[in-house]
Parts: structure tokens; sequence; C-alpha cells
């Protein structure tokens, strides 16, 4: 338990990110006194120490654990699923939201609010829309979404040929425009995304009358305040990137959703990082 | 070798106790005692069937209001003598004031309705002075409902409180803004201090964030995504409904009042980038303080000078915690690692609240806690330990108590504590809720 101590102290010491003029120490007047041995140089003394006692105490009697009492069993994390269907449709169509869930107490979807344990709604969002099921119980709360595409209808013109024109550019955006991704906690561009923004770039000024907004994304780490304004910086990286390639700024709309919009909700690495980018979407809302 | 000799004995001293767990709670109570209160449950004064439920429901909140206020040491109910109180010629001191009650201060009374109207009369009596002892005596009258029984049991325990605590005013008439998805949306929501009455506020069906209380309680300005790209917002609490505010462009996000109300501090990338301003509360005379490129968000002001702002930057990397005079200069950096955010400024600017990930990076997951720091002297204390992801941190206007959001009972949720970290508890269960803002009164 001594070395097990020793090496937890060792990690948390860490004595390049720390000015040695920072106090560590509580207050003797604070509200509660933190105990955990704070001051650098004290650390290493200890930790030093410390090493030097386990050979010294290695003969010690080992210091007993009280007897865990029977556990019982634990409730069990709630299961949940979520799906959409159909998964894309035209501005002003519907589809069907299908759920389920087990052993939850409180299930919730945003965007719609407390539903029963399962069940199905009709919805029909103006805008493509990531829809969030959370299912607390006793045993914990987990997440499942499901993402409902909406196609931009062509938008009634006077003029015969506009409608065809704008569908198919609006196409042919989402096909040609490709996010731009980012680090953890990071906004300025990688190396192998320059080659996303000079495609970009290119599409871009062979359609010189598209208008666009870039969204910026963060995942769900962190904080929510401090992920707008990330999420803000992401956007004005690929947007200074594409101007700087000669895009017209005026074509340019920019809108950081922060974690508020993600693309995916599982907490791994592969889901974060599809949140973590430059979201391109045709036309200015 | 002396040296060496002791510093061993230190280090087993220290690192011993530290084996179990890696913290050690003490409080506010270690050195200073708590005033010893009993409250028997208040004398039914009337036959009038109204009169029961709301004597329970009185006596339900006049305790937790009096346990919540964290100065007193609450009599076990269990060693209380027998017979009900309803009037000082039915206090019996001496039975008070001997063992098992040891009781110091007494608070007790009466409830009734009649004709429909609820009538409290209630004292404090100081149980060691017989002689002289009554410190409180009160007399309230108001329609007989569930609201009002709750709203008198408040301000009898704020009298109490102020009497005993120093003559700093108790909390228990304060509100909670914060942000709930019942709806269906994250919308502005309100509840008392203590988790009774939650109620919608804005019915926008958009995304509502970061609720903060003008200081009269008169408007509530927050982020908002009902006009597209995230936007200051302006709800006025006496008309119901958005008032004008002016809309600055880019991500305008995070506004915080200056305890006199004369002025709102926020984040906007209006430039292109996200950086700290300051405009008057209608929108006019609007003022860049913040230079540096990366994101700069959620300024607060000190509320004993207004002169001072803290705020969250990530112009070194991670997020950390700056302070900076109101004119933007004198920036200093308060937090020298992890991932900092989320600061609030207790009302006699002391300290600040924030959430912080100490030990960031690879190897060293760290959870994010509530911590306070002694702005003068840097020194911080960590006050939530072990229990999901906590953020948000809002002082109480007596700088006894912190609301905050943690996710330890599973999603994310709103808790009130002490200021020491004691006395944690849950206050809201449905849904998803985040963001608590404690009113300034």
């Amino acid at each position: 338990m001594i070395l097990l101590h020793a090496l937890v102290e060792f990690r948390s010491i860490n004595p390049t990110n720390r000015p040695a003029e920072f106090p560590h120490r509580p207050h003797p007047s604070a509200l509660a006194l933190e105990d955990e041995l704070k001051d650098n140089k004290m650390k290493w003394i200890l930790l030093t120490l410390a090493l030097a006692a386990i050979i010294g105490a290695a003969g010690c009697a080992k210091k007993q654990a009280p007897a865990a009492p029977p556990a019982a069993p634990p409730p069990p994390q709630p299961k949940a699923t979520l799906s959409v269907s159909p998964d894309s449709i035209q501005h002003g169509g519907s589809a069907v939201l299908t759920w389920s869930t087990q052993d939850a107490t409180n299930v919730n979807i945003d965007g719609i609010g407390d539903v029963q344990s399962s069940g199905s709604k009709a919805v029909s969002p103006g805008t493509s829309t990531t829809y969030r099921l959370t299912a607390q119980g006793p045993g914990g709360s987990i997440d499942a979404t499901a993402r409902l595409t909406v196609v931009e209808a062509p938008t009634p013109q006077p003029t015969s040929a506009a409608p065809v024109s704008d569908s198919s550019e609006a196409e042919l955006f989402a096909q040609s425009m490709k996010d731009i991704y980012f680090d953890y906690d990071r906004f300025d561009l990688r190396a192998e995304d320059r080659a996303a923004i000079s495609a970009d770039a290119a599409f871009l000024k062979s359609h010189p009358s598209i208008r666009f907004t870039i969204e910026g994304h963060c995942d769900e780490r962190g904080s929510t305040d401090y992920n707008l304004a990330l999420g803000d910086n992401r956007a004005n990286s690929a947007r200074s990137a594409l101007v700087t390639a000669g895009v017209p700024a005026d074509q340019i709309k920019v809108i950081s959703f922060g974690k508020e919009k993600p693309f995916c909700t599982a907490s791994t690495e592969a889901c974060w990082q599809q949140n973590r980018r430059a979201h391109f979407v045709y036309g200015q809302n | 070798m002396k040296r060496f000799a002791a510093l061993l004995a230190i280090s087993f001293a220290l690192a011993l106790p530290a084996l179990a767990q890696d913290w050690i709670r003490t409080g506010t109570g270690v050195g200073g005692e708590k005033i010893r209160l009993a409250v028997p449950e208040f004398k039914l004064a009337t036959a009038d069937p109204k009169s029961a439920p709301l004597d329970k429901n009185f006596n339900a909140v006049l305790f937790n209001d009096l346990y919540q206020a964290g100065i007193f040491d609450m009599v076990s109910r269990s060693f209380y003598p027998l017979g009900a109180i309803g009037s000082p010629a039915e206090a019996r001191l001496d039975v008070w004031a001997a063992p098992p009650p040891n009781a110091a201060m007494l608070a007790f009374g009466s409830l009734g309705v009649s004709a429909g109207t609820l009538q409290v009369q209630g004292w404090l009596y100081d149980v060691k002075s017989p002689q002289n002892p009554q410190v409180l005596a009160k007399q309230y009258r108001e329609a007989a409902t569930d609201d009002n029984a709750r709203i008198i049991a408040h301000r009898f325990a704020d009298e109490i409180i102020f009497r005993l605590g120093g003559g700093i005013t108790g909390i228990a008439e304060t509100k909670l803004y914060y942000i709930s998805t019942r709806t269906g949306h994250k919308e502005v929501w309100a509840m008392d201090y203590d988790g009774a009455a939650q109620h919608a506020v804005t019915h926008l069906d958009s995304i509502s964030l970061a609720p903060r209380v003008s200081p009269d309680n008169s408007r509530i300005a927050f982020t908002s995504f009902s006009k597209g790209g995230p936007g200051i917002a302006m709800w006025s609490l006496e008309l119901g409904r958005l008032v004008k505010f002016p809309s600055f462009g880019g991500t305008t996000i995070s506004p915080a009042w200056s305890s006199d109300g004369t002025r709102v501090a926020f984040s906007s990338s209006r430039s292109g980038d996200p950086e700290i301003y300051v405009c008057d509360q209608n929108g006019n005379n609007l003022k860049r303080l913040t230079e540096t490129h990366g994101p700069d968000v959620s300024p607060v002001w000190n509320p004993k000078t207004n002169a001072q702002i803290a705020w969250v930057s990530g112009r070194s990397g991670l997020p950390q915690i700056y302070t900076m005079d109101a004119d933007g200069s004198n920036v200093q950096r308060l937090t020298d690692q992890g991932y900092a955010v989320s600061p609030s400024w207790s009302a006699n600017g002391q300290f600040l609240a924030f959430a912080w990930v100490r030990h960031y990076g690879p190897g060293a997951p760290g959870a994010s806690d509530i911590y306070i720091m002694d702005v003068a002297s840097r020194q911080w204390v960590q006050l939530t330990h072990d229990g999901g992801r906590n953020d948000f941190p809002s002082w109480s206007p007596d700088g006894r108590h912190i609301v905050y959001q943690s996710t330890r009972s599973g999603g994310e949720q709103i808790w009130s504590m002490l200021a020491d970290g004691s006395q944690q508890t849950q206050l809201t269960f449905s849904s998803s809720n985040s963001q608590p803002n404690w009113s300034w009164k």
C-alpha cells in the first residue's frame, strides 16, 4: 500500500508544470483544510523517504483492510435503443422516432422531453437533428442517439431553372466539401487537413455564388461555455484558411455550437474526434 | 542525519493517514462551536382541517432551513421532551437546558387557520438565560396556502439566522436559476434555494444556457440560440418575456452582472476571436478588455468592488482562471495547471469558486471538481471529491453555500453544499439540469 501511495504521489507531482512560487498550502483560515502534501520539495523528500521506508518496513505487518460487507447485487445499468426511420427526409417531411429502454426510471429525449420507457413518435424537424435519449435508473445513466438528416427542399423561385440548380448545388456542396477535424482543446489546423482546405477552396472558387456556414463543434468533455468559445475558434480557423486560399469572406458565415449539437454521443475517442470539427453547411440561415 | 531522522518521522506521520484516502475532511465547525438549537413542531392553534397539513409543511421547511443554514447544531428530535409548545407559558426552559436536549436556543410557536387566513406566531428563546429569554417574537398572517406556509417558514428561519448568525442575512428566501431539458429544450428554470417550486421561466424552444439573474431580481441575462447563432438574451421576470438587448454578432455568450446592476461583462467573437467585453446594462458603451488569440469566456465581476474581473482564458493552452482590473489592465493568472473553468466570485470579494480538473492529461485522469481559492493568497481548497463531473459553482449571497452541477447521481443534476464541502444535497432529479445561478438576495 505504501508503494501504491508513492506511485500515486509521484504522478501528481509533475514539477515541470508548477511554478515554484505558487503556494499550494491551504490558508489556515480557509474553510476546510486538505491534508494532501502540496509542497513540491517536501513531496520529493517524502517520496524518497517513502521508497526508503518500503525497504525498511517490508517486514511490518500489513495493514488489515476491513472485511467487506456481503455485496448486494448492484442495480443493473439501464439499456436504451433509439432509431429513426427513415433517417433522411425532405424539408417538411416527417419520420418516426422509436425507442425502448430497460431498467430506467427516467427517460428523456432532447427536443421532446420526458417520455415513456418505450414508444415512438413522429417528428418533423426543420433542420438536420441528432436526437439524444438519456435513460437514468438506479444503475446509472446511458445515452442513445439517432441522427435525422433533413434535405433542404428546393425553394420556390420565379425562374424555372433556379430550383433544380439550387438543389443540385446543395448536393454538390455536400458531396464536395470536406469537414475539418481538430485535436483535443486545439483550434489550429492539422497538417493533414491542409489538403482538405485546398480542395474545399478550389470547389468554392469554382462556385462563387454559394453562400455557406461553417459550424464549430466540440466533444462532450470540458465546460459548456468554454466549448462554445473553442468551437468559434475552430470555425474561424477554417474560415481564415479558406479566405487565405482565396475564398471571398462574404460567402462565409460562422456559427459555434460548442458541445450542444454533437454528431455522436458515445464516450469514446472515435466519437469525440467526430465531434471536434468545423462542419460545412450549405446556405446561411 | 538528525534532520533526516526528523523528516522520516514527519513523512510517516503525514503519509500513513493518507493511505486510506488521499484527502481528509475538516470543516467550519472545527474550532468554532455551533449554536445548539431545538425546534419543536409548531402547535396547532385551530381545529380547521387545513391547518394540520399546513403545519406539517411549515415544520418540515423551517427545520430544513435551519439545518441547511450551516451555523446550528440541531438537537435531535428524539431528545425533545414530550408536549407541544404553542406559547411562552408552555416552554419549560429548565427541561430544554438540561441533558439530553441540552439546547442553547429554542424556536417554537403555533400555527392556525381561520376564515382562510393562515396565522403563525413564532418565538426564539435563549434557554440559558431564563430571566430574560426572549430573542425574537414574530407574527405572520397570509392566505392559507401551501406556498404561504413555506414562505412564512423561510421568513421566520431567516429572522433566526440573521439574529444568531452574526448579522448575515439568511438565504431561505433566495432563488436558483438554472437550465433544464424537462420540456424537451434547454430552457431557463427557477426554483427555491431548497429545490422546491421548480418551474420553467422561458419557453423559447431553442437552446438557452448560462442564466445570470440581475442583482435586483428583475431580469435574467443568458446565452440563447433563439436568433440563430449564440447571442445574449435578456428576459424580464416582471414582464415574463424577452426584452431588448443588442446583438453584438459572432459567438456572444456568458453574460455576468456587476453587483450594482449597471454593467454586463460577456464573451464575444465579434472580432473573429472570443474576447471579454463590458457594456452598460442596456448594451451601450461597449468596451473590449482582452486582446489575446484563443478562447476568453465566463467573466465574473468582483462583487465587492466591481473593479476586477475574473475569467477563463485558453491563451496558454488548456483553460485557466485569470483576473484583471475592470479596464483590462493588470492581468494575473491564478491557476497553474490542469483545466480550470467556471469562476464564481463570493459576495465579500475574498474567494473564487471554480471547476478544476487539476491533474489533466494522459495517465492522470482527474475528475472535474469544485475548488475555492483565496484570491489574495491564491491558496485553494478542494470541496468535492470522488463524485462524477462537477462544474458551474455559484455562491449564495451569504457566502456560506455553493450550488453547482454534478453527474455523481447519473445525469447532470443540481446540488448545493456548505462552502466547506459538507452537507452536499441533491436538489433536482428529473431530466438534465445544469448551470445553476444563485440570486443576489
